[in-house]
């Protein structure tokens, strides 16, 4: 596959790591009450669709990069490519 | 002359080449395959088939030939089940037959034919049934003796292979009529192309055929063409290079086969090159297979697809026969007989269309004669030669390799590609349905136009030359009917229309269920022939048109490839790289005993001369730290720089532990857990600066460790002020420890080391040997007084030189990594075998540094009900009762008078070393409840090893439990 | 730089870099270069900038490598660069780098974390097609990208038409030089 990375442009998929949902950005508040039935969900439910997806993808032989790639994962077709950073500050995370 | 070379033809009759098959010597010429050479010099049996061992010739002059298998050169470059037609003569080459015993010409295992009622569809199911013991003992080595192809060298391949990467604007596979014009089309347009072709020859088809184009013959067009390609610096050819699959995102796999054409590679030289091209569009111009029509007996050696008969006659210069006839369907196969006739070789038509057709063939090792029925009755006449001609498969082989399914084509009687094919990947010529060869030129030059405008280029003016654009004029037949005997399909997995009957009367209707209970197209050929004929077959059984009966589709690799071509270069000392140590090459000479962690090499023991056991120089290395001073090489450790404003608060999320709050020229010791609370990995980071630290990393964590960093830096943490680098070969690390450590470390580093300027824990940037830069920890691993001192890795061999030249006075000594272990397992350290990715810090009793105030990763989840249960495991040490008496890693924890079964298992040893400061066995281990259980006396059971030891459960702390020596 | 009694190795594990010449490349394994890793803090990039401007100091687009006297730089990530500089002078480089970002940046010294080979001469695309993906025959000089060569992760820059430079991790410099070797065997 090729990535179209945001940066570096079309890229092997060979250069990266696969880590899955992108949904792991959304990591709860360790702190916060119920946060143990929060981690359960964070952790172990996950969507694993047939069809369009967004997953987590690191360019660990590139410029160490998380990417969070929309890709169907029937025809393996990648519509949209972001830097994970960016998704997750506009997921609200911070510090 | 051989006893079948004609006149005419594409070879170079000025040079003869000799060649051997089966022990006989014959020549040939340049530009021969090896199954046109033999058939100059009369040789039409090849092969056995694979089941009947029936004989067999060749069918076809392509990489589609199910028949001509045979091994190809000797020795260690033996390679079974080549396909004599598409083997590049060469001088000095050697085959064999193969599947055959004692010969070709008489072979034993012929009586399968006889037997041939027993052997049909589903045999194997249905006879070796029972007993099911009997299957692997009995049945399988006989079936496999018995039906089978080639035999391997079972030597080392003694050829390299190369892997290789190129890019383009469009990849053009086949250089055929509509290959050809594509690239020109492409190339022209200023596009950079790569034209791939599986021929040693670029031109398909053109070189087979004796019509004309563009006022020249097909052969001097496509070398017109090919010379103008090469003229065009962006434009790449690559022949012999066969286009195997089509991946994601206009990702191609192809081999090239570099060096097969040549008695050997040269030296230095890859055999085969596979090919990764990245290509943003692709034009598949791979042509059409014909395919046969099956009658009784016809598979002896002599009959063979109609264009390959003329093929043999018009690029080979070689009449298969003397007399010849034509068995046809369509327009094409009448090319045959009109070519053979205009080269002297008189030829019979049976046209089908005219109610003709073929019923029974003579001849034990070859055509001698055919049974004809027609308008007029039967007749048998005599002829050598018998081409076929049942229609043109295009070859949409690739199309499929992302799930489309072809689509039946009334106007030619064959599938054609569907339209959801792979992206960017568009079909031109024979490959699309274009059969005539003006179809191919100008789709050719259309796909490529389309290609060039879809990605920018402007197209030039399109110019294609005068051609034929006959139609085909087919009226399908797929098999004489009423016969009795058998007629072949597959003629490689002998499969016959008695067979697709047979699956049909038990009901196994559908493509999928009749291929694999026929084996139809199962075999080396993947059915390139006979799958289209076979379910044709099934469609009329059925009643149900082609279209609705379905085909099976294709997957890569379009023809077989050699094993050592997916591998590459990485084989023996290539497979993986390989990381030295900075004391790698003083260790070398001084005879260590290497281990390989990960990618490294480390040192695991460094012999005297004199020491004959491992153990004793273990033994000898632990002792003379734990009594003077040892010195190991621990650069391996990962070393990760950590900057920025946030650098604190960041490996307060990473590690369980807190870190904002350590004192600049400190270290702690770290644990970083999994966010489903199992501890991840473990080291010492150290802070160098207000807004710097560096981190250290287990050896087999390294890179795993980074990665999860950047995940919470990138991913979790967004606006953190944190840097990150990994400098793990930027520093020689070396361990010093021992009671001496600080005496020879002094002598070494340009400042005071004293308790007071460098307490247990600290860490400062130092000078060493009169100014070189470097950086002392304070910290130990063995639980001996210790420090890590790194230098810039150029200068880590010079300075273990200096540590063991000044250490000389301490009898220094330098410890590999089995030392390393024995005393780390003596202090009660956890490593690899306790960090296994099943166990928390609880279970490894280091609970309490699960800081529970702040939220750090896997935190949460470490104080499930599951992983906090009070009974639990936890990590214990354990000595023999019998100090003679050795423990064995691995062993489970038992009760006394427990039976030996997994309901009354506590738990189980994890590391075992011998102590030579105890001089005993001691262990670590987990064991359920295990801080309640010290003192008491249980079993250790290995039932692997059949050992059983008393042991006593004691603290992991087995030397210096107070830490007396750290502080010292 | 202070005088110390420490004799350096090269990452081949030799005294003199190697150097060797196959067809129509020459191979050279290149010890005489400082390296540091120069990230922006958070929000800093201006001063980063600024000083970089001051000093001389290349900050190249991604993907991109600019050299320059004394100092050259290789884009790494986004607002992070690899900086060169001769060894002789700038060994300690990162001190001297300090000098220049201050606290805008982080630092990290790299000199020793990479072996570099410069690979010289003609037709270096036919020798860097069976090595790795890049597209070098696209290139234009002043490319400097990451890639994996052999599973080891290197950088690679094209500095001109007739020279590339591999940088890769140094513990496996051996390992990296032979696969250039072979390759080159193989090519020409």
């Amino acid at each position: 596959m090729i990535i179209p990375h945001p940066i570096l442009g079309p890229r092997d998929a060979q250069e990266f790591v696969y880590l899955g949902d992108a949904a792991l950005i959304d990591r709860p508040d360790g702190l916060a009450p119920g946060a143990m039935d929060a981690f359960h969900d964070y952790l172990y439910l996950r969507d694993n669709p047939a069809g369009e997806h967004r997953e987590l993808w690191y360019h660990e032989q590139g410029d160490r990069s998380w990417l969070v790639v929309t890709r169907n994962t029937v025809t393996h077709e990648i519509t949209k490519v972001e830097l994970a950073r960016d998704v997750a500050r506009t997921r609200g995370r911070s510090k | 002359m051989t006893a079948n070379r004609i006149k005419g033809g594409l070879i170079d009759r000025t040079r003869s080449l000799r060649f051997q098959f089966d022990g006989t010597v014959y020549e040939g010429h340049p530009g021969d395959t090896l199954a046109s050479a033999l058939l100059a010099n009369g040789v039409r049996l090849m092969g056995r088939s694979f089941k009947y061992h029936r004989p067999r010739g060749p069918i076809s002059a392509g990489s589609e030939e199910p028949n001509a298998l045979v091994e190809l050169r000797a020795g260690a470059r033996r390679e079974p089940n080549t396909r004599a037609t598409v083997v590049e003569l060469f001088d000095g080459l050697t085959a064999d037959s193969q599947n055959r015993w004692p010969s070709l010409r008489f072979d034993a295992l012929a009586v399968n034919d006889r037997l041939s009622n027993f052997f049909a569809a589903g045999f194997y199911y249905k006879t070796f049934m029972w007993p099911a013991a009997f299957w692997e003992k009995l049945y399988e080595p006989i079936i496999r003796r018995a039906a089978g192809l080639g035999s391997l060298s079972r030597q080392d391949d003694p050829d390299s292979y190369d892997k290789g990467f190129v890019h383009c604007d469009l990849l053009v596979i086949g250089a055929g009529p509509a290959g050809l014009m594509a690239a020109l089309t492409a190339g022209r347009g200023g596009a950079r192309v790569i034209l791939a072709d599986e021929d040693f020859r670029m031109g398909g088809r053109l070189n087979a055929e004796s019509f004309g184009i563009g006022g020249r013959s097909g052969a001097e067009w496509a070398d017109k063409a090919v010379a103008e390609l090469r003229s065009l610096p962006n434009v790449r050819l690559m022949p012999r290079c066969t286009v195997l699959g089509a991946m994601d995102h206009g990702i191609y796999a192809a081999v090239e086969r570099v060096s097969d054409h040549l008695p050997e590679p040269l030296p230095g030289k890859p055999r085969q090159v596979l090919w990764r091209i990245y290509s943003r569009r692709a034009i598949l111009a791979g042509g059409a297979t014909e395919r046969p029509i099956a009658f009784e007996n016809n598979d002896r050696p002599g009959i063979m697809l109609a264009g390959a008969l003329r093929a043999y006659a018009n690029r080979w210069g070689v009449a298969v026969g003397r007399s010849a006839a034509v068995f046809t369907n369509n327009d094409d196969g009448l090319r045959t007989a009109a070519d053979l006739e205009a080269r002297g070789i008189p030829c019979r038509v049976i046209d089908s269309r005219k109610g003709e057709e073929v019923i029974d063939t003579s001849g034990r090792l070859g055509l001698t004669s055919i049974t004809i029925r027609g308008p007029k009755g039967i007749q048998t006449i005599r002829c050598d030669a018998l081409g076929v001609s049942g229609g043109w498969n295009p070859n949409v082989n690739i199309t499929s390799h992302h799930r489309s399914r072809p689509v039946w084509n009334e106007a030619i009687a064959a599938f054609v590609p569907g339209r959801d094919g792979p992206q960017g990947l568009a079909a031109a010529g024979a490959a699309a349905g274009r059969l005539s060869t003006h179809g191919a030129l100008e789709s050719g030059a259309a796909r490529a136009e389309e290609a060039l405008v879809d990605l920018g280029f402007t197209a030039p003016k399109r110019s294609l030359p005068e051609a034929e654009d006959a139609p085909i004029a087919i009226t399908p037949k797929w098999y004489v009917h009423g016969g009795t005997g058998r007629a072949w399909i597959d003629p490689q997995n002998d499969v016959t229309v008695k067979d697709v009957k047979l699956a049909h009367q038990e009901n196994y209707v559908s493509v999928e269920h009749l291929k694999r209970y026929t084996t139809l197209g199962m075999a080396t050929d993947q059915g390139k022939t006979g799958n289209v004929l076979g379910l044709a077959i099934m469609a009329e059984l059925t009643g149900k048109p082609i279209p609705e009966t379905g085909t099976t589709i294709y997957r890569p690799p379009y023809t077989p490839v050699a094993m050592g071509a997916l591998g590459g270069r990485a084989r023996g000392q290539e497979f993986k790289p390989r990381r030295l140590t900075p004391s790698h090459k003083w260790a070398s000479e001084q005879g260590a005993v290497f281990v390989e962690v990960g990618y490294w090499l480390r040192s695991q023991w460094l012999p005297k001369p004199g020491e004959t056991h491992w153990r004793e120089s273990v033994d000898r290395e632990v002792l003379t730290t734990r009594r003077s001073v040892g010195i190991c090489d621990v650069t391996t450790l990962g070393k990760i720089d950590i900057q920025g404003t946030d650098a604190g608060a960041f490996l307060d999320k990473v590690y369980a532990n807190t870190f904002s709050t350590l004192a600049v020229g400190k270290c702690r010791y770290g644990l970083m857990l999994r966010e489903d609370g199992i501890v991840y990995d473990d080291g010492t980071t150290a802070r160098l600066g207000p807004n710097e630290y560096v981190m250290t990393t287990t050896t087999a964590n390294a890179v795993l460790v980074f990665r999860n960093l950047e995940f919470a830096r990138q991913c979790l943490y967004p606006d953190m002020d944190v840097q990150l680098i990994s400098t793990t070969e930027a520093w020689a690390q070396y361990s010093i420890a021992g009671p001496n450590a600080r005496n020879l470390l002094q002598k070494i580093v340009d400042q005071d080391i004293s308790d007071a300027a460098l307490p247990y824990m600290g860490c400062k940037d130092v000078t060493v040997c009169g100014g070189l830069r470097a950086r002392i920890f304070r910290i130990s691993f063995s639980g001996e007084l210790a420090y890590e001192i790194a230098v810039p890795t150029r200068y880590g061999d010079a300075l273990i030189r200096e540590l063991v030249a000044q250490g000389a006075e301490f009898d220094a000594v330098v410890y590999g990594t089995e030392a390393l272990g024995v005393m780390r397992v003596e202090k009660g350290h956890v490593a690899g075998n306790e960090l296994n990715g099943q166990s928390t810090a609880l279970n490894m009793g280091l609970g309490k540094m699960v800081s529970r105030k702040k939220d750090s990763i896997g935190m949460v989840l470490a104080q499930r009900d599951g992983l906090t249960d009070p009974g639990g495991y936890r990590l214990v040490g354990v000595r023999p009762v019998d100090p003679a008496r050795g423990l064995t890693a691995g062993s489970h924890f038992l009760e006394p008078g427990a039976a030996a079964v997994a309901a009354n298992d506590l738990g189980w040893l994890t590391s075992v070393v011998h102590s030579p400061h105890l001089g005993h066995s001691i262990a670590l281990g987990y064991l359920k409840g295990g801080e309640a259980r010290q003192g008491q006396r249980l079993r250790a059971a290995n039932l692997l090893a059949g050992t059983e030891v008393e042991v006593e459960i004691v603290s992991p702390h087995f030397f210096d439990p107070e830490g007396a020596r750290l502080h010292g | 730089m202070a005088e110390h009694r420490l004799k350096p190795l090269t990452a081949l594990g030799h005294d003199h870099p190697e150097r060797v010449t196959i067809g129509p490349v020459t191979m050279t394994e290149v010890a005489d270069v400082a390296l540091a890793s120069v990230t922006a803090r958070m929000g800093r990039l201006p001063d980063v900038q600024g000083a970089a401007a001051a000093a001389g100091i290349p900050l190249p687009a991604p993907g991109h490598w600019q050299g320059g006297s004394p100092y050259g730089a290789f884009w790494l990530a986004t607002e992070s660069w690899m900086v060169e500089a001769p060894f002789a002078s700038h060994e300690d480089i990162r001190a001297l780098l300090l000098q220049v970002f201050g606290d805008a940046a982080s630092i990290t010294e790299q000199t020793d974390a990479w072996a570099r080979f410069d690979v010289a001469g003609h037709h270096l695309h036919d020798l860097f097609e069976r090595l790795c993906a890049v597209d070098l025959r696209a290139g234009q000089p002043g490319l400097a990208t990451r890639t994996v060569i052999d599973h080891l992760g290197c950088y690679l820059i094209l500095r001109d038409e007739s020279l590339v430079s591999v940088i890769g991790p140094r513990s496996s410099a051996a390992v990296l030089f032979h696969a250039l070797e072979t390759a080159a065997h193989s090519v020409f």
